[in-house]
């Protein structure tokens, strides 16, 4: 049997959370406060995911503004962050540009868009 | 010009209390701000992690501001822009300035103070050494990566475990920087748990608590900076300095309320908290002036800002409509057992309009406590906490109930006491 502590990054209240593993399969989860924090740990030693946020270059804004802000739209896996933001630098946006507009398609191979999270003219 | 209700700042506390005053009937409000656009400090924090409490789901700071925007030009609350506000007086007459119109002069029947905060710069003060350039508050480089696209160095060294300092170490790293190490003066963290995993572990970056900056190397640029553990003291202790070669020195040493203005005009501060000292109301020493956000006193989560700006925004709707002539019978909240600080500082039951969110701080960090509201002696509300910190922002929530159900109410009291 293997125990692991997790800090669960759901919420501020950073629910410390206890995965008891036996060759690799989830026997128990303890310490979270909510589904979120369940889920969180589950995912965690299995596959853990981040959202990814960066910027990326931007052209044509009227207030002069050089970025935009961006995020993966949904959460990645954790060991595709760099080369997320490495395909990000190959990336120039061109104002305007409004919330939910995607940057980049399937970015890194991942199947998930990148979407500016900023209104810029 | 005339306005019923002006507000100084269109950070999140400002807009959040723009739109409750609309809602809550006002017509003539004006939102001064000096940045090119709304949003405040959040247009510079493209993290997520903000809204889950207000919206049920995590969006980045522009996200978040975003929706208030939305909402105050739904409104059509009106604003300025790139306008600074230069002083205030007692009797709320504002004189700002911006390039358009010049100097421009305002008289307000209510004002709601929200300029957020600084970061503290202290950090850097006692710090030995030369002052090359290469040292930038946490914030200061955010801004200039987030929103300027310019990254100030390369190898970083990073003094204060703040959240901005936390998520700037995730930030630069991700841009190509390699963050050596962050040091922290205290044996514990000022930062949210959650960023020190996401942040640090995520990226293994160590972090090295009860450490502080010893020497700064480098004439024109940082070329090293040398840490060393510190005692119980916080001095340095001879023997355990770690030397870094590096570009870059970030300071994230805590945030203060920004109340030069508030000064100016003559209200009172508090000397805990360094923002004003309030009523239920959010009302400060000088009647009709209100304070919200992170001018009143630095919040953890921008979701209690917003809302403990919307009811800024309702009382000062109230004083409009009545509260100009009201007689105040205020108790003082009364506080012990490791307790900084409570807002409000007092309240008086006859003028509690909703349930009253009493919020507060601790001094250090403590174990399986019990927090208890008293009235009048009476324990109306009893909360364990596992443990408590001083980042992390507590709080009690005063119901109507509670006080109808105390109507001669001399003594609100506040203990924190081992369970
Ligand atoms: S378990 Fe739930 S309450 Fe605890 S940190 Fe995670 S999301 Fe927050």
């Amino acid at each position: 049997m293997e125990k692991r502590e997790l800090t669960c990054i759901g919420c501020p209240l950073g629910c410390s959370i206890t995965v008891t593993l036996e060759n690799g399969e989830i026997k128990d989860v303890s310490g979270y406060t909510c589904k979120r924090g369940h889920d969180y740990a589950r995912k965690e030693v299995t596959n853990p995911t981040r959202i990814v946020t960066s910027t990326v270059r931007l052209t044509g804004s009227t207030t002069g503004a050089a970025v935009v802000s961006c995020k993966t739209a949904q959460d990645i896996p954790k060991g595709k962050i760099f080369e997320i933001v490495a395909a990000l630098r190959q990336v120039t946006a061109h104002a305007p540009v409004k919330i939910g507009d995607v940057l980049l398609a399937d970015a890194a191979g991942t199947g998930v868009d990148i979407v500016a999270t900023k209104n810029v003219q | 010009m005339r306005y019923d209700i002006v507000i100084i700042g269109g950070g999140p506390a400002g807009l959040s209390a723009a739109i409750a005053a609309y809602d809550a009937g006002c017509r003539s409000i004006l939102i001064l701000e000096r940045d090119v656009q709304l949003g405040g400090i959040l247009n510079q924090c493209i993290h997520n992690g903000f809204g889950l409490h207000t919206f049920g789901e995590e969006l980045t700071g522009p996200e978040y501001a975003a929706r208030y925007i939305t909402q105050a030009l739904d409104r059509k609350i009106e604003y300025k822009l790139n306008t600074m506000v230069l002083s205030i007086s007692e009797d709320k007459h504002i004189t700002a300035v911006n390039r358009e119109e010049g100097l421009i002069e305002i008289d307000a029947r209510a004002i709601i103070l929200t300029m957020g905060c600084r970061e503290r710069s202290r950090g850097a003060l006692n710090i030995p050494g030369y002052r090359p350039a290469g040292i930038y508050s946490a914030g200061t480089a955010q801004r200039l990566v987030n929103m300027e696209g310019f990254m100030p160095g390369r190898r970083v060294v990073i003094l204060g475990s703040g959240d901005i300092g936390l998520i700037m170490a995730r930030r630069m790293t991700l841009e190509g920087a390699k963050v050596l190490v962050v040091a922290e003066l205290l044996p514990y963290s000022g930062g949210l748990k959650r960023n020190i995993v996401q942040c640090l572990n995520d990226f293994d970056i160590p972090l090295k608590l009860s450490h502080t900056v010893v020497n700064i190397e480098g004439k024109e640029r940082v070329s090293g900076i040398t840490i060393a553990e510190v005692g119980p003291d916080r001095k340095p202790i001879p023997g355990t300095e770690i030397h870094y070669d590096c570009d870059t020195l970030l300071l994230s040493c805590g945030l203060i309320p920004e109340n030069e203005l508030s000064r100016g005009m003559g209200v009172d501060i508090s000397p805990v908290t360094n923002g004003p000292v309030v009523d239920e109301s959010l009302q400060t020493s000088i009647p009709g002036v209100f304070a919200a956000g992170n001018v009143l006193h630095v919040h953890d989560l921008v979701d209690y800002v917003s809302e403990e700006a919307a009811a800024a925004g309702r009382a000062a709707v109230r004083y409009l409509s009545q509260g100009e002539t009201a007689e105040r019978h205020e108790i003082p909240v009364t506080f012990e057992g490791g307790i900084r600080y409570t807002v409000p500082a007092s309240i008086d039951p006859k003028l509690v309009a909703d349930d009253l969110v009493l919020r507060f701080r601790v001094g250090g960090v403590m174990k399986k406590r019990v927090v208890k509201l008293l009235l009048d002696g009476d324990a109306v509300l009893t909360r364990k906490r596992p443990v408590m910190a001083p980042g992390e922002m507590e709080e009690l929530k005063l119901t109507k109930d509670m006080l109808d159900a105390h109507p001669s109410l001399t003594r609100i009291h506040i203990t924190v006491e081992e369970a």
